[in-house]
């Protein structure tokens, strides 16, 4: 069931956007697309749009910051709640640039996720009409997720990386 | 005479507003957020939310943490059933890990999800009839929740941050006081249902103060990623049970209430329902218990028993292991949901490998819906935006994070 929605999602993406598509597999028995963040919002929109995989609900939105420190990375995991379709899309930008296009002419409710993203990791939405910090204080100038900023105390070396197995 | 009015030919005042501050800690928000409001009157013109009050970095906490050290953190998301954000955390922890559960673990699992369901409902719909006004079928209700959390005391010795069960399953059988308890709950609580029921479901002031209170279409509640009750009280009849079945619940005849008009009533009606529905969840759960262990196979997640702990070297050295993490984990992302109290509650992992997670990121259910309420309550009472918001469920815990 998975394999038939990855192959089927895999063919209109690849035949609407080609190249933009980086990256199609299955994860944990979970369709997962990496976008080139120039293309996010039109497959967004298409997702969305599209008769057939009409992907009409944004479960969720999040956003993470790859291993080299580099990139930040924004997560979709969009529903059909017709046809049962889950899939997760996925698109990184440059730490130096991290706009990203908003979707919240898409979804409302991408509203408060991309600010919380905004929040923890800096991702800078475009045309989002309120990006403004929403847990955190909004005199903090940092954005804590990152891993540049870690939990604990640098001169513990009990709860070191290596301590992590890393 | 200034030119605009020799337009209008009479003199239009111009409105003023008053801003009223209602939170962070008003009696009436049941939690700590706090929403500005402009006023005309008694009406809001329009309302602006801050949240973010008891913001614990759960996120960034759980980067630093072990998977087993995790679940306590679960607990204090939706504080009112933490055993389901428990169980959603292990099951996260078992798909990513490719652990199956033994049926009877499973059910057991069940069995307490479904009550923790209820105590859930519980709090949200006697806050909403203490709201219009009735309070003792608040005090007389709570009494069955102190006996669901009497259970879950049995079980794992906590009642209100339960850290209940383990990755894999249970670390040890329920004992025969703990079954006497769920006898006593499944018989006594009918009953305390259905008088709050006729207390409160066909009650004139109750229905007065509920029927077409912020209501909120199905379309728009579904471009707001609404879940769970709320959403259902809006017609649409999706619950992550049914769509997407965990721990066996495939296995079970149930129904989903859906609303009409998404209005106070409705969600309030819905809860009602629900539980009914949980009760015979319980009920089929007990009836269909398959014998067998309760847990799986993991070492890595068990201690061992005490006895050998104490005499044995490798049982003192895995003992340690297991209580320092030191438990290899394969590198992967998983999406796991499981159908909270207040609706879908995912659980977005990414494992690099290491111990700890490397990302793990919380869908709360009341964060993403919580963001309709100003738009709700726009043009409506102050004393109905009270009553709408406890409607909506909004667990100050789970909101923040």
């Amino acid at each position: 069931m998975s394999q038939d929605l990855l192959n089927k999602v895999s063919e209109k993406l690849n035949t609407q956007f080609g190249a933009d598509v980086l990256l199609a597999e299955l994860l944990y028995d979970f369709p997962m697309f990496t976008i080139h963040h120039h293309k996010i919002h039109d497959v967004l929109s298409f997702l969305k749009n599209d008769e057939e995989l009409n992907f009409h609900f944004l479960t969720d939105l999040t956003a993470m910051q790859t291993e080299d420190e580099k990139h930040l990375g924004v997560i979709y995991h969009l529903h059909n709640m017709m046809k049962n379709y889950r899939v997760r899309v996925k698109t990184f930008v440059d730490m130096s640039h991290p706009d990203v296009p908003t979707a919240t002419d898409l979804w409302p409710g991408a509203n408060w996720m991309e600010r919380e993203s905004y929040d923890f990791f800096g991702v800078k939405f475009k045309g989002h009409p309120n990006l403004k910090r929403i847990l955190n204080v909004e005199e903090m100038d940092i954005f804590p997720l990152r891993k540049e900023y870690p939990l604990e105390d640098q001169s513990r070396d009990d709860k070191s990386d290596k301590m992590f197995g890393r | 005479m200034s030119k605009k009015e020799t337009n209008t030919n009479s003199t239009v005042e111009e409105k003023e507003y008053s801003i009223l501050n209602l939170g962070p800690t008003h009696p009436a928000t049941h939690g700590i957020f706090q929403n500005v409001l402009k006023m005309d009157g008694e009406t809001i013109i329009e309302a602006t939310p801050t949240v973010g009050y008891i913001h614990r970095a759960f996120e960034k906490l759980a980067e630093r943490r072990p998977y087993a050290q995790i679940t306590p953190i679960t607990d204090r998301l939706n504080y009112c059933s933490s055993p389901i954000n428990n169980m959603g955390w292990h099951m996260t922890v078992e798909k990513l890990l490719k652990i199956e559960l033994p049926k009877r673990a499973e059910y057991l699992r069940v069995i307490i999800m479904e009550l923790s369901r209820i105590a859930d409902h519980i709090i949200c719909n006697t806050v909403i009839a203490v709201d219009t006004g009735a309070a003792t079928g608040y005090f007389y209700m709570f009494q069955w929740r102190e006996k669901v959390y009497d259970i879950f005391e049995n079980i794992c010795g906590a009642r209100l941050t339960t850290n209940i069960c383990r990755i894999g399953g249970f670390e040890k059988e329920w004992t025969k006081k703990v079954w006497d308890l769920i006898d006593e709950f499944l018989q006594g609580f009918p009953s305390a249902l259905k008088e709050f029921t006729a207390l409160v479901e066909r009650n004139k002031i109750f229905m007065d103060r509920t029927v077409n209170v912020g209501p909120i279409s199905a379309e728009m509640a579904l471009s707001y990623s609404f879940t769970g009750p709320n959403l259902r009280a809006a017609g649409v009849d999706y619950d992550v049970r049914v769509a997407n079945p965990y721990s066996s619940y495939q296995d079970f005849e149930f129904i989903i209430p859906v609303g009409q008009s998404g209005d106070t009533y409705d969600r309030f009606m819905v809860r009602q329902q629900e539980m009914w529905e949980s009760l015979s969840i319980i009920k089929q759960a007990i009836k269909k218990l398959p014998e067998g262990p309760c847990r799986a196979d993991v070492p890595d997640f068990f201690l061992p028993p005490k006895d050998q702990v104490y005499n044995n070297m490798e049982a003192l050295i895995y003992h340690f292991k297991i209580v320092m993490g030191e438990t290899d984990i394969p590198k992967g992302e998983v999406y796991h949901a499981v159908e909270g109290g207040n609706g879908e509650l995912g659980f977005y992992l990414i494992s690099d490998g290491g111990r700890t997670p490397y990302r793990l990121h919380f869908r709360r259910p009341c964060f993403i819906y919580y963001q309709a309420y100003p738009e709700m309550i726009k043009g409506i009472m102050l004393s109905d935006a009270i009553i709408t918001m406890s409607s909506m469920n909004v667990i100050a815990g789970e909101l923040d994070a």
